[in-house]
C-alpha cells in the first residue's frame, strides 16, 4: 500500500515538473558553445540552418556574434547605436528560428577596428568549441576570403566555414 | 588644457614622415611659436638633418643598456623646457628598461597632458589591430606596437603618401638606408608587392578617419549631452531600469529596453541582482551583459542582495527611473499564491509613479511569429 503511495506522489512530482518546464517553453542552455559570427544586414538562412543544425546534433548552444567594425576616430569603447540596431534585429530573427528549432542562443556584438579585429577580441573573451561562419556571397553578407583563411589558421577549436547557396537572406531593415 | 595631437602617419620607413613633420614645425616656427625637437631619428638621412637645422632640440637622455648606450627622449627634459610645440618622432618606439614609461606614445601622453601640442611619426604597420593583417600581407611581424586608441584620440592625421615606385627609387639612390642595406630591403620589406598592400592599407585608415571625424561631429555631441543629462531631446527626463538575470534569455529584455530608450531619447540602466555566488556561467554572462552596455551606451549595475525587489526598487529611486522593465515572471504555484503578492504587485507597490513593464517571451506566442 505504502509503495503505491510512493509511486504516486512520484508520478505526480514527476509530471508537475515536466508541466512546469513546458510551461516555461525555453530552451535549456548548453556548455558546449558554437560560435556563429556575421557580419553586415543579409544573413543567409541556408547558412543559420546550417549552424542551428550543428547546434542541435551536439547540444549546443549557438552563439550568433553581430561583428561590428568602429571607425578609426571614433575611440573603440564609444557606443555603436546604429550598428548595435542592426544587430538586434537580426540577432531576433536568429532567436526565432533558434527556438523553433530547439536550439538554445546566447547572442553577443563583437567589434574591433575591423571585422578580424572583432573576432579577435571575441575569441579572446569567450571560449567556444567550434566555430561556424559563412563566407560572403553575392546575395548574402559573409566573412571575406581572407577573414576565413585568418580564422582557419588563428581560431582555437574546429571551424566550420559554409558557402551559402544564397537563395533566402535574412535582412535587418 | 591637454595639447593638440597630430600624427604623420605613413606606409613605411623612407616616406618623408620625419622631414614633413619638421618641416611643419619649421613653419610653425616661422609663425613665432616656441618649438623645439624633443626626440628625432634621422636614421642618417642627410634631408631630414638639413630639415631639422635652425630647430631646438631638447638633448637626449642616455640609458645604459646590455653594454650599449641607448638614446631616449628626456621626458623631464622636455617638460621643464615647456614649448608650445614639441616634434617627438617613431611614437611606437619602445623605451629602454628604466624610463618612467616603457613606450614613447605614453612619454608623448605626459607631453599632452602638461598642455603642449605635439607633432609625431608612426608607419601604419605598427598600429595593434592591423599587426596580423599587416604580417599576412609582408610576412614581417612588427614587435613594436601601439594601441588604436593614440591615433583615434589624435586631433589630426596627416597622410604622408608616396607611390611605392618612388619609395623604392629613393631606397635605391640610398636615400633610406645605407648602401649595404639596400639589397637586403629590397628582397625583404620593401617589395613592390607589399608597399602597395600597406599604402592601401594607411590609405584606408586615413578615410576612416576623415569618415569618423565627421561622425563624430554629428554623434558624440548629442551624446555627450544625453550623458549629461543636459539638453538631450528627452520628453519628459525618462529613464528605464532594465531588471535581468545573469541569463542569455534576459539579453531579450535589455534588447526591448534599448529600443524603448532610443525612442524615448532617455538613458537605460540595467539591474542584475545576485542573490548567491555566481556560477563560472553567469559570471560570463554578467561580462557579456557589460560588454554589451559599453556597445550600447548603457549602464550596467550589478548588486547583491536576497531581496530582488527591494534591491531594484532602492536603485530605481537612486537612479530616478520613471520606467521598469522585467521579464516574464515564472508561474507561481497555488501555495505561493495564497502566502505572499508577486513580483509584479510588490514592484508596483514599491515604486509608485513608476511604469512597469513586463517583456513577453515571443516563443509562448500563440500565432506565432512573422
Amino acid at each position: 500500500m505504502s509503495a503505491a503511495v510512493v509511486a504516486l506522489v512520484v508520478a505526480v512530482v514527476v509530471v508537475l515538473v515536466l508541466v512546469r518546464r513546458r510551461h516555461a517553453g525555453g530552451v535549456v542552455p548548453a556548455s558546449r558553445r558554437i560560435l556563429f559570427p556575421y557580419v553586415g544586414a543579409h544573413l543567409s538562412v541556408s547558412a543559420l540552418d546550417a549552424a542551428l543544425r550543428i547546434a542541435r546534433a551536439e547540444h549546443a548552444t549557438l552563439v550568433p556574434a553581430y561583428l561590428a567594425p568602429v571607425p578609426m576616430a571614433i575611440p573603440l569603447d564609444t557606443p555603436i547605436p546604429r550598428a548595435c540596431d542592426q544587430a538586434f534585429e537580426l540577432q531576433e530573427a536568429i532567436e526565432q528560428r533558434a527556438t523553433a528549432a530547439g536550439v538554445a542562443v546566447d547572442g553577443r556584438i563583437g567589434r574591433g577596428r575591423t571585422v578580424r579585429h572583432a573576432l579577435r577580441e571575441l575569441l579572446a573573451d569567450e571560449r567556444y568549441e567550434r566555430i561556424v561562419v559563412a563566407a560572403a556571397t553575392g546575395r548574402t553578407d559573409g566573412l571575406s576570403a581572407s577573414d576565413v583563411a585568418w580564422l582557419l589558421e588563428h581560431a582555437p577549436g574546429e571551424v566550420v566555414v559554409l558557402r551559402p547557396a544564397d537563395e533566402l537572406a535574412l535582412a535587418a531593415r | 588644457m591637454a595639447g593638440r595631437h597630430t600624427v604623420f602617419l605613413g606606409m613605411a620607413a623612407g616616406v618623408g614622415k620625419t622631414y614633413r613633420m619638421l618641416s611643419e614645425g619649421r613653419a610653425e616656427a616661422g609663425e613665432g611659436r616656441d618649438v623645439v625637437i624633443g626626440y628625432l631619428e634621422p636614421h642618417g638621412r642627410v634631408e631630414t638633418e638639413a630639415q631639422a637645422e635652425g630647430l631646438e632640440r631638447v638633448p637626449p637622455r642616455f640609458v645604459d643598456y646590455r653594454d650599449v648606450q641607448l638614446a631616449e627622449m628626456d621626458l623631464p627634459g622636455v617638460l621643464e623646457r615647456r614649448p608650445e610645440l614639441c616634434l617627438v618622432d617613431e611614437l611606437a618606439h619602445t623605451n629602454a628598461p628604466g624610463l618612467a614609461h616603457a613606450k614613447r606614445y605614453e612619454d608623448i601622453a605626459d607631453v599632452l597632458d602638461a598642455g603642449i601640442d605635439v607633432y609625431s611619426t608612426v608607419n601604419v604597420q605598427h598600429l595593434e589591430s592591423l599587426n596580423d593583417q599587416v604580417t599576412e600581407l609582408t610576412g614581417v611581424r612588427v614587435r613594436e606596437t601601439f594601441p588604436d586608441s593614440v591615433l583615434s584620440d589624435a586631433d589630426e592625421i596627416v597622410l604622408v603618401d608616396l607611390t611605392p615606385g618612388a619609395l623604392i627609387e629613393r631606397l635605391r639612390a640610398g636615400k633610406i638606408y645605407p648602401a649595404a642595406r639596400v639589397p637586403a630591403a629590397l628582397n625583404g620589406f620593401f617589395r613592390i608587392e607589399h608597399l602597395e598592400a600597406l599604402r592601401e592599407v594607411a590609405l584606408r585608415q586615413v578615410a576612416e578617419d576623415v569618415e569618423a571625424k565627421r561622425l563624430r561631429l554629428d554623434v558624440l555631441p548629442a551624446r555627450e549631452d544625453r550623458l549629461m543629462d543636459t539638453a538631450a531631446p528627452q520628453a519628459v527626463g525618462e529613464r528605464l531600469l532594465a531588471l535581468v538575470t545573469a541569463q542569455p534569455s534576459s539579453q531579450r529584455i535589455v534588447r526591448r529596453a534599448w529600443r524603448s530608450a532610443q525612442r524615448l531619447g532617455a538613458e537605460l540602466d540595467v539591474l542584475i541582482v545576485l542573490e548567491r555566488e555566481p556560477s563560472a556561467s553567469e559570471r560570463e554572462q554578467i561580462e557579456a551583459f557589460q560588454r554589451l552596455g559599453s556597445l550600447l551606451g548603457a549602464r550596467v549595475i550589478v548588486e547583491e542582495g536576497d531581496d530582488v525587489v527591494a534591491v531594484a526598487a532602492r536603485v530605481a529611486r537612486e537612479r530616478r527611473s520613471t520606467y521598469v522593465l522585467i521579464g516574464t515572471p515564472a508561474p507561481r504555484g497555488a501555495l505561493r499564491r495564497l502566502t505572499g503578492p508577486s513580483l509584479v504587485d510588490r514592484l508596483l507597490l514599491e515604486l509608485p509613479g513608476v511604469d512597469l513593464r513586463i517583456v513577453a517571451e515571443r516563443s509562448r506566442r500563440e500565432w506565432g511569429t512573422s
